[in-house]
């Protein structure tokens, strides 16, 4: 791909931006303009890259995380100095947190200007050093094409991540002489930088062996099994060794809910028998997983008697929270083809694996006893959100893409939705972002614009970045949004009932009043459908489905008063979950030794 | 360049090396702008407490050594060594362990005293192979490079005539060369 050295080119830094990002295959950037990244937006006009033009920086920031997380691709936001810049720390962050590989580019005030408080100047770099994998300041215009191949190096191998690079306006303007910097280049320039994707054999063997003796394995599959596009391996696995899954929050589609070996989520509102079978476990095949308090809980009460495999490509997590037993750190896809290689050769050497019929069985008889529960709308009652999901699902064209928001809804969805495929969830799930779905749906379906993209959202949510839906319209990418209104910052709301002695501070929202969800939708070219009874979610989700040019808002005006269970209270061990109310008091059944539940706690964080 | 800093603010510059649960991380690093901002602020976000840090120039061009002395109170040093290690400018951290490892310091003190408390300043200084830098009025500057436990001896000894500015660059710390010690390195 290197240019031919022989005829040295002279354009602008801002050229050799555009045109770096076009040798990264760079289709499509999400961005807002202003002063010191001007010079960047003009050669962009040339340029094949589609811009799309968001309304808020924050927004860019969200779509380029939903571009990623379905296309597995790095997704690109481009803004201005600043205040641009500082309306990319949430999504900068929330990539972190959720390893999203994305790439910002920011502009900055010129070099000489830097360091004076000059108008719109910001220590850019210095304030998302914390929340990027690696970012960079640029400071000639020479720098810009290894710097921009840096970045998506970076944030596209090892654990992916945010990278950004801040460009002053005058390495933007000032003339360069073109070049590609090689691979070997690249690696030459960043000698800290080498992430391990081999396991290492031994302790690959030690997994196999681990495996095959283990009576209550439990394949315990977060996100990183979709980073690493390790689905089919994953399936592979579990299939060979006939073990059940749990997928977490950041894993849901990684291994098909339909699947007779397949759990569901674990954690704080897991399934009941997810959460039991990880707690009684005697062997954890953690896959890209990482132990992450919510799926924990009380980290010293978790899984007491499981030993710990633990793959992961990022050497930090291995002992971060529990300490494994066999730690193999690299690509979860390979280290997993690799694991299956060793068992088949441990059968075909003798080996047997133990039996796991009798946790089979009591697997089996959790599932029976405590299935996922809601109980269903009175007549003329309230509608119930777990309702309005599953109709969504049922009639959602194959291969549709579900983005979420942040609070019951988004709990409701990944409880209720049945994911079959990887790359259809896309949702907020180590920083838990309010305002997370529209933008991040938007930016889905410009990844993907045959699919039907759905971004179940709440009235709180809603209200921090619907702005976007004038984006979906503008920019012809259509989506739909499932809003569930409550009236109230529901799980907030939840954890004020169950915690806090009913006293609801500051988060009834009145939204079944103020603002009008469907004229608040039309205004901004969308179709706008009010459902306010059981029998009209059906034909409302059918009506937005055939819609297909227009941005659809389906408002569903729903029970206030319904909570997420189950639910493992926050501080508490996993093996004191509590159940839907519906489900009387089985809770007890669950537990190996009973404890009693105590649901008013006092420290709750 | 050399600097000391107690980034957390946790531990008094006086508490005493010698009674500290600590070890010594020495980091080469690329000498990039903002490494050094980049690791204290990995230290101060995870909440890993460090004791004192030292940055200079490397045997390579283009990289540092910054020697830290980390507080394991406060962390495990497994995971601060490879939440360090995950910074892309990180490019080696050798985990010192202070019976294998050589130390240095250096420090600078300014102290009140003329007549016959200079000479005792003076004598101190001898004792200690340290050197009497500057004399002015009722003022003596001295400066003792050694083993940071030297340091804090010759400290405590000199404060009780009155110590009125001090300055201690954190040590700076290489393996021991007839024993090896454990490298963390990209290559
Ligand atoms: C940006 C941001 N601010 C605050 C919170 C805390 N929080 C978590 S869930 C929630 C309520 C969300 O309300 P809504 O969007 O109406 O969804 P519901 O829980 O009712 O489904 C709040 C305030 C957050 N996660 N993100």
């Amino acid at each position: 791909m290197a240019d031919s050295p022989a005829t040295p080119e002279r354009i602008t830094g801002a050229q050799a931006l555009i045109r770096a990002l076009e040798h990264e295959n760079v289709d499509l950037i999400f961005g807002y303009p202003g002063g010191c990244i001007l010079p960047a937006y003009d050669p962009l006009m040339d340029s094949p890259i589609r811009h799309v033009l968001v309304r808020h920086e924050q927004g860019a920031g969200h779509a380029a995380e939903g571009y990623a997380h379905v296309s597995g691709k790095p997704g690109v936001a481009m803004v201005t100095s600043g205040p641009a810049a500082t309306n990319l720390v949430t999504p900068l962050m929330d990539a972190f947190m959720d390893s999203i590989p994305m790439v910002a580019i920011t502009g900055q005030v010129p070099t000489a200007a830097i360091g004076t408080d000059a108008f719109q100047e910001c220590d850019t770099v210095g304030i998302t050093r914390s929340c990027t994998k690696h970012n960079e300041l640029v400071m000639s215009a020479d720098e810009i094409p290894m710097a921009i191949r840096q970045a998506f190096h970076i944030a596209t191998t090892g654990r992916p991540g945010p990278t950004l690079v801040d460009i002053p306006k005058d390495a933007l303007t000032n003339e360069m002489e073109w070049y590609w910097p090689t691979d070997e280049e690249v690696q030459a320039s960043l000698p800290g930088y080498r992430p391990n994707t081999k396991g290492h054999p031994r302790m690959i063997k030690e997994a196999a062996k681990l495996i095959l003796a283990s009576e209550r394995p439990i394949v315990y599959a977060g996100g990183g099994i979709l980073k690493a596009r390790a689905a089919e391996a994953l399936r592979e696995l579990v299939e060979l060794i006939d073990a059940h899954v749990v997928t977490t929050l950041m894993a849901r589609g990684a291994f098909p809910d339909e699947h007779p070996l397949c759990l569901g989520m674990p954690g704080m509102h897991g399934n009941a028998t997810a959460i039991t079978a990880m707690q009684q476990s005697d062997l954890l095949i953690t896959l890209g997983a990482r132990f992450d308090d919510r799926i924990t809980g009380k980290v010293d009460a978790f899984a007491p008697e499981a030993k710990i495999i633990h793959v992961d490509i990022d050497p930090a997590e291995q002992g971060k929270v529990r300490r494994p037993d066999v730690p193999i750190v690299g690509d979860a896809n390979y280290v997993i083809l690799e694991i299956i290689r060793e068992i088949k050769e441990l059968l075909q050497g003798g080996t047997r694996q133990a039996d796991t019929s009798a946790w089979k069985s009591k697997i089996s008889g959790w599932q029976e006893q405590f299935p996922m529960a809601y109980e269903p709308s009175e007549p003329g009652g309230p509608l119930k959100p777990q309702y309005c999901i599953e109709q969504l699902n049922k009639y959602a064209p194959k291969g549709t893409i579900v983005a979420s928001g942040v609070g019951q809804h988004q709990m409701y969805t990944s409880q209720y939705w049945k994911f079959n495929d990887p790359y259809t969830w896309v949702n907020s799930g180590g920083l838990g972002t309010m305002g997370f779905s529209i933008p991040a749906a938007i930016g889905a379906k410009a990844a993907m614009p045959d699919r039907t993209v759905w971004a179940v959202d709440g009235d709180g949510c809603f209200q921090m970045t619907a702005t976007e839906l004038v984006t979906a319209t503008l920019e012809k990418l259509p989506i739909k949004v499932a809003l569930l209104n409550n009236s109230f910052l529901g799980m907030v709301r939840q954890w004020q009932e169950m915690f806090y002695d009913e006293r609801y501070s500051s988060v009834f929202l009145d939204s079944a009043n103020v603002p009008n969800f469907v004229m608040m939708a039309e205004s901004m070219g969308c179709v706008g459908i009010l459902v306010e009874s059981p029998e009209e979610v059906g034909p409302a989700i059918q009506r937005a489905n055939s819609i297909n040019d227009r941005t659809v808002v389906v408002e569903f005006r729903t029970d206030a008063t319904e909570g997420v269970f189950p639910m493992v209270p926050p501080g508490t061990s996993n093996s004191d979950l509590i159940l839907h109310p519906t489900q009387s008091d089985p809770t007890r059944a669950l537990q190996p030794e009973p404890k009693p539940i105590d649901t008013k706690l006092k420290d709750v964080h | 360049m050399a600097q000391t800093s107690d980034v957390s603010g946790a531990r008094s510059a006086n508490t005493s090396s010698a009674n500290m649960n600590h070890h010594i991380l020495s980091v080469l690093v690329q000498n990039r702008p903002g490494v050094l901002a980049r690791v204290a602020g990995l230290f101060a976000r995870r909440g890993y407490n460090i004791f004192s840090l030292a940055v200079a120039p490397a045997e390579e061009e283009g990289r540092s050594r910054i020697t830290i002395v980390v507080d394991l109170d406060s962390a495990p040093l497994e995971q601060i060594t490879k939440q360090l290690f995950k910074l892309i400018d990180v490019i080696k951290i050798s985990e010192l362990d202070p019976s294998r490892s050589v130390e240095r310091e250096l420090l600078l003190a300014t102290v009140k005293a003329s007549g016959p408390k200079l000479a005792d300043v003076s004598t101190l200084a001898e004792i200690f192979e340290g050197k009497i830098i500057a004399v002015v009025e009722d003022f003596v500057t001295v400066s003792l490079e050694g083993h940071p436990d030297k340091l804090d001896d010759f400290e405590d000894l000199l404060g009780r005539h009155g110590i009125v500015e001090l300055q201690r660059t954190g040590r700076v710390a290489l393996p021991k060369l007839d024993r090896s010690s454990r490298h963390r390195s990209a290559h």
